[in-house]
């Protein structure tokens, strides 16, 4: 041990030895200090949401009711459900649940039949190609995705760059804007590269002499990939394709910037009744339904991705 | 193959045309000189120079830019310790709820993150007086929180493929594990926390529903602005700012992209 290293082990020694004599090792700490971080700021979080939509709007700061309240000595707890019931018999609320999911749905189908071709293209391309290709796959995560969501709008305005393309052909203005087809265009555009970069780690690991057995024995090429390709790259899909579904179903950016005054989505509702009405229990009760609503995607995730990593092993 | 040969490579370049085309037609009709954006007029800088002069957009972005610099580095450091845990330690207590708390805000809609955030900060407040009020500090917590669960992941698959036995040696030769960690593996798995900052960088610097929900008066971050500005319609200012972003990330990539690729040959040679 060089004199400089014994110098600079020598505090990190005391340290253990006073972190051990309060029962901390230094494995304890490792693992500590993250696992204190995310329970207080992500997962009990959570918790003070489920809290407060059983709450009510109330007057005041902060504007809702006390769950706890101390009455002649006595702890009194109030729930209230009004809140979820008015969530699962509104229409405003129920329809625009139903719409996140349709919406969200149908992207990830778009998503799928144009980042599939994609990622199988890349996986089967060259390899000095591969990599530029990742890379041109990567680069749109790493720009602003507000600023991409503003140049599709651009893209789809009436006076916008296809409007104007369709115009010198002489064919006249398309109403793109503040549609539900633009909604989808923004998500399947935004959302994309998570698509494809799972899909291609499961489907650049396939082994290529499968491909050759399966053409020996006499498979057509679409018989090939429907029968060998398409089983195998599943996790693949699934994976990709809940990282498309499941952020798109809670989606505020989107559309507020592309869709119309119609397109209600559950997380342009939350924000006004957070924003707009200051109701902040009702706006808890929504956000828990659509935890609840994500739950099950999540999970299936979950599993897909780690039969993703497992087979890379 | 005929009928793939032909299919494969015209679908993946449509995509790209899709990806592609309108980031470049930002970029070009961001030297527009009519302030209509999208029908061209002849080449003008103006959209730069009222930039320049939109001191509310420059404020924010320096405001933002420091955020991020801030929450990336803390959440390099929780992410790299939660990925050692993970990673290392096979099992303890907790395992499953700490593996958990940082996949989930990978997929959390940004509704749900940022109106938690926000409700446990009021609840704070009024219980232990802590964080005082709403603003810088609660966006980088909120920022440090969600880009912590990013830079696990990064970490996380370097720490993976790593050769255990260099570490092994380390100790067979008496050297403690904080020492093994500093002198072997932090090292050897620096490009993942580099890779994992700016990431961590990127995203809080892009980050608008979290940061609106936990920000308070006074501290309003970069993409607040140019939502704001956006959602009024076109705004020319707001097309060379993203050209500026466009340019610099593009830079970075592909300069990261070409030493990552030169990497193994020279390993190889």
């Amino acid at each position: 041990m060089s004199p400089e290293a014994r110098f600079a082990a020598a505090p990190i020694g005391i340290v253990r030895r006073a972190l051990a004599a309060v029962g901390l090792s230094g494995r304890g700490l490792v693992i500590f200090a993250p696992f204190a971080w995310m329970s207080l700021f992500f997962l009990v979080p959570l918790l003070v949401v489920f809290g407060i939509s059983l709450a009510t709007k109330q007057f005041g700061q902060p504007p809702y009711s006390d769950l706890l309240t101390t009455k002649d000595g006595t702890v009194q707890l109030t729930l209230h459900l009004s809140n979820y019931i008015r969530v699962f018999t509104d229409d405003l609320y129920r329809s625009a649940f139903l719409s996140s999911v349709r919406i969200a749905g149908i992207s990830t189908v778009f998503a799928i039949l144009i980042g599939y071709p994609m990622a199988y293209a890349i996986a089967r391309a060259p390899d000095r190609w591969r990599n530029i290709l990742l890379m041109l796959v990567i680069l749109p995560f790493w720009t602003s995705f507000l600023l991409r969501v503003y140049a599709l709008s651009g893209f789809l305005r009436g006076e916008g760059v296809i409007n104007n393309l369709l115009g010198m052909f002489g064919i006249g203005q398309l109403t793109m804007m503040q549609t539900d087809f633009a909604v989808y265009v923004g998500i399947v555009y935004s959302y994309l590269p998570f698509f494809i970069l799972p899909l291609y780690t499961s489907l650049v690991k396939l082994d290529p002499s499968l491909h050759e057995a399966s053409a020996d024995l006499g498979s057509r090429p679409w018989q090939t990939f429907l029968s060998v390709t398409l089983p195998l790259s599943m996790p693949g899909v699934i994976a990709g394709a809940m990282l498309v579904f499941i952020p798109a179903i809670g989606e505020f950016v989107i559309p507020s910037l592309l869709g119309g005054p119609g397109t209600q989505m559950i997380g342009r509702i939350l924000w006004d009744e957070f924003f707009s009405k200051t109701n902040w229990p009702r706006a808890s009760a929504l956000a828990v339904t659509l935890l609840v609503i994500v739950v099950i995607p999540i999970m299936l995730m979950q599993r897909a991705q780690n039969a993703v990593v497992e087979g890379r092993r | 193959m005929t009928n793939r040969s032909w299919f494969l490579p015209t679908t993946a370049t449509l995509g790209f045309v899709f990806l592609y085309a309108p980031i470049l037609s930002l970029v070009v009709f961001s030297f527009n000189a009519n302030r209509l954006v999208t029908v061209w007029s002849g080449f003008s800088v103006q959209a730069y120079v009222d930039l320049w002069n939109d001191r509310q957009l420059i404020s924010a972005a320096l405001l933002s830019v420091q955020i991020a610099a801030v929450a990336a580095s803390i959440a390099v450091v929780l992410g790299t310790l939660c990925a050692v845990a993970l990673v290392r330690f096979r099992r303890f207590r907790g395992r499953t709820i700490l593996q958990a708390a940082v996949s989930a805000p990978l997929v959390m809609p940004d509704v749900i993150t940022g109106l938690a955030l926000l409700l446990l900060f009021v609840a704070m407040q009024s219980l232990i007086g802590w964080p005082p009020g709403r603003g810088v500090l609660t966006i980088v917590i909120a920022h440090a929180t969600f880009c912590t669960a990013y830079v696990t992941v990064v970490v996380q698959s370097r720490l993976g493929d790593l050769d255990m036995s260099l570490e092994e040696a380390a100790m067979d030769l008496g050297a403690n594990p904080v020492r093994v960690f500093f002198d072997i593996t932090l090292p050897i798995i620096a490009p993942a926390l580099v890779s994992g900052w700016l990431l961590a960088f990127t995203l809080s610097l892009d980050d608008l529903v979290i940061a609106s929900f936990v920000s308070g008066p006074g501290s309003s971050t970069l993409p607040m602005v140019i939502f704001s500005k956006i959602r009024l319609g076109v705004a020319p200012e707001v097309n060379a700012l993203a050209t500026i972003i466009i340019g610099l990330v593009a830079l970075g990539v592909v300069a990261a992209t070409i030493l990552q690729l030169r990497r193994p040959k020279r390993g190889a040679a």
